[in-house]
């Protein structure tokens, strides 16, 4: 068996290399399932990775798609580098589209510009606030957050349930659990390009989802407050002898990682969708984790984890249509490449050895 | 009719009796594994596929445990070997199981096996009120006697006394010269053989069919049970039928027209799961009942 022994530096070569690595061994290991189970593996690789690269277009759609997932993503970073683990964004992204959308159903003949920026903000509070309550419970009682918002998704997705088949529903949706559709300056518009026009579903809310990604960069790498962050995770014992109030930095990281997943929620109904409907996200929340480790933690690398997850769901999507592969080979592809990610995490931190004489002594 | 909703509660509850007793086990040898969802999904795909392919239910019901126990070893070689963040690996878990089980299983959506058959003859299960308990299939049983087993070991073995010191302190495990590795290796395996059982029960006995995602959060709801029932195998048994009444009512209430929101019923689990987290972490007890080394990696150094 093998052992492992700390390093005592962490190179670059190993931050760059182990995405790239991990990213070719589960697209080996994808090659070998499609072969498995009957599927031309060249044909299926071809329409999972390059075909959703082929046109302008295509390449418009992994931006839409990667839109939630980054602005997920980055507010998960400051979550995990202080090994807090906040894993309840599913949750919160549905609760920032439930405050943004009761703020849109209530004012549904205003014709105010501010009523987007104002379910902005909307939206960022009801994420927020939804993260609150695991972030006090841990805080105050030392409740482990991981359980508490893991519950807290299903809660929140059967509330948004209730809402749509019940008091929210539109009396004109025949019966669908559907609420009204936003009035027209509650939707996120599309991105005109002069002589082009709209290219595909491409929208405003990419190019917020890419400025927070820079944003939460420079706040993590070049304020006091990122480098406080990175202590907790690194040497916490360091910053308590220091006199360093972690309560307050555990609730900032809970409203700032659950604002951003609410208002991921409401960039995704208002330039989506339109209205609410009892399914809003499709796991968005789950996938940032992967998105999150991807990008090795750091907020600007999330930009392009986030396209590359978006070309696996797309991609997904595009071998279903062409070659009738069952989408759910995503999960699969996903699950491989989060493994490969963890393990590199390891081989990072750690040297490991093999010993095969005394193997048993060491191991354990 | 009454005593259709009870055998619908009871049957509801053991594939939850089932999952979260294997977690309990993981969990209190300090590992938390979330991918339990993904765990139960493979046993149910291949508990049917096997069933359906040689038509013996004891093949499927071992295909179940098996492959149950194999997506665990995945498990366990990354936080064991590699002690990689147990976190992020159930999860990783849970999505890959969910993906490959609906690879597995999209040739065998709409086909029908026959599931379990009951344990007692009719003139048992017939009798008027305490009929029913007769009327359960033979897995059924074995949860409670499972559970039970379990408590013996954990609480009655000298095994059990390690197994729990390695959740609650591994290194002192260690240095006592216990291996603390081996421990939680097989601790895993138990856990993945008991989802791979509580995934199999699905399509064998609750709906004789496979379809996509069929656990539809049950993995998720035997992690909370196990929280619920602060690491106590009986209390998972009480916790379970509960829990099972609770889905069961939202259905029937349904039917019978109840004024109270089936979604109201249907988060109660979750609700009562984080109002039991909170009691037991306001009493200060919390640090005694749930192992306080659950989700560290255990590195012993050369």
């Amino acid at each position: 068996m093998f052992y492992l022994t700390p390093r005592k530096e962490i190179s670059l070569f190993f931050t760059i290399s182990i995405p790239v690595i991990s990213i070719l061994l589960t697209i080996i290991f994808g090659f070998f399932i499609f072969s498995v189970l009957g599927f031309e593996p060249g044909k299926a690789l071809y329409h999972f990775f390059i075909s959703p690269l082929s046109r302008l277009d295509k390449i418009a759609d992994l931006f839409v798609k990667a839109c939630p997932l980054m602005i997920i993503g980055t507010g998960l970073v400051f979550c995990f580098r202080a090994n807090i683990w906040n894993i309840g964004a599913e949750g919160q992204l549905i609760m920032g589209a439930v405050f943004a959308g009761g703020l849109a159903l209530s004012f549904s003949e205003t014709q105010s510009v501010w009523l987007l920026p104002s379910m902005a903000i909307f939206s960022f509070i009801g994420g927020a606030l939804w993260a609150l309550l695991p972030a006090l419970l841990k805080i105050k009682l030392r409740t482990n957050e991981i359980l508490v918002t893991l519950m807290l998704t299903y809660v929140a997705s059967l509330f948004l349930d209730w809402l749509v088949r019940g008091p929210w529903r539109s009396p004109t949706s025949f019966g669908f659990p559907l609420t009204q559709y936003y009035p027209d300056v509650g939707l996120i518009s599309k991105i005109y390009f002069p002589g082009i026009g709209n290219i595909s579903q491409l929208h405003w809310g990419v190019l917020i989802a890419i400025l927070i990604c820079l944003l939460c960069w420079f706040a993590m790498e070049k304020t006091v407050f990122g480098f406080k962050i990175k202590l907790i995770g690194d040497s916490p014992q360091a910053l308590r002898f220091s006199g360093f109030n972690e309560s307050k930095t555990t609730i900032t990281l809970f409203i700032i990682s659950g604002g951003l997943a609410g208002l991921a929620g409401m960039i995704e109904v208002s330039a989506n969708i339109g209205q609410l409907q009892p399914n809003i996200s499709f796991g968005y929340g789950f996938t940032a984790i992967i998105v999150a480790f991807l990008a090795r933690l750091n907020p600007a690398a999330v930009i392009i984890s986030g396209l590359l997850i978006a070309l696996i769901e797309v991609g997904g999507d595009s071998a279903q249509i062409a070659l009738a592969i069952p989408k759910v080979v995503t999960g699969v592809f996903k699950g491989i490449l989060l493994f490969f990610l963890l393990a590199g995490e390891t081989l990072t931190k750690f040297e490991i050895g093999f010993n095969y004489h005394q193997k048993s002594s060491l191991n354990d | 009719m009454i005593d259709a909703l009870v055998l619908t509660i009871l049957m509801t509850s053991v594939p939850l009796i089932l999952a979260a007793t294997g977690e309990l086990v993981v969990e209190r040898s300090g590992v938390l594994n979330l991918g339990l969802e993904g765990m139960m999904l493979m046993g149910a795909v291949s508990a049917f596929a096997l069933t359906y392919v040689s038509g013996s239910l004891l093949v499927g019901l071992l295909a179940g445990i098996m492959s149950g126990c194999l997506t665990a070893a995945i498990f366990g070689f990354f936080v064991l070997g590699l002690a990689t963040n147990q976190v992020a690996t159930g999860l990783a878990l849970t999505i890959f199981g969910t993906g490959l089980s609906g690879l597995i299983g999209s040739d065998f959506v709409g086909k029908a096996i026959e599931g379990l058959p009951t344990v007692f003859p009719e003139t048992l299960s017939n009798m008027p009120f305490i009929g029913v308990f007769f009327a359960l299939d033979a897995i059924a049983y074995l949860s409670i006697f499972i559970s039970f087993l379990v408590w013996i070991f954990l609480f009655k073995s000298k095994y059990g006394l390690i197994l729990r010191a390695c959740g609650i302190s591994h290194n002192s495990a260690h240095s006592l010269g216990y291996k603390v590795l081996t421990v939680r290796w097989c601790s895993i395996l138990f856990g993945g053989m008991m989802a791979g059982l509580a995934g199999a029960y699905l399509p064998l006995m609750l709906t004789p069919h496979w379809s996509e995602g069929m656990t539809s959060g049950r993995g998720w709801i035997a992690l909370a049970l196990v929280v619920f029932a602060s690491w106590m195998p009986s209390r998972i048994v009480y916790g379970a039928i509960l829990f099972g009444a609770i889905t069961i009512m939202q259905l029937a209430g349904q039917a019978r027209g109840w004024t109270i929101p089936p979604q109201f019923l249907s988060s109660l689990p979750y609700i009562a799961t984080i109002f039991v987290l909170v009691l037991i972490s306001s009493k200060g007890t919390a640090k005694y009942l749930a192992p306080s080394d659950l989700t560290r990696p255990f590195i012993s150094s050369k």
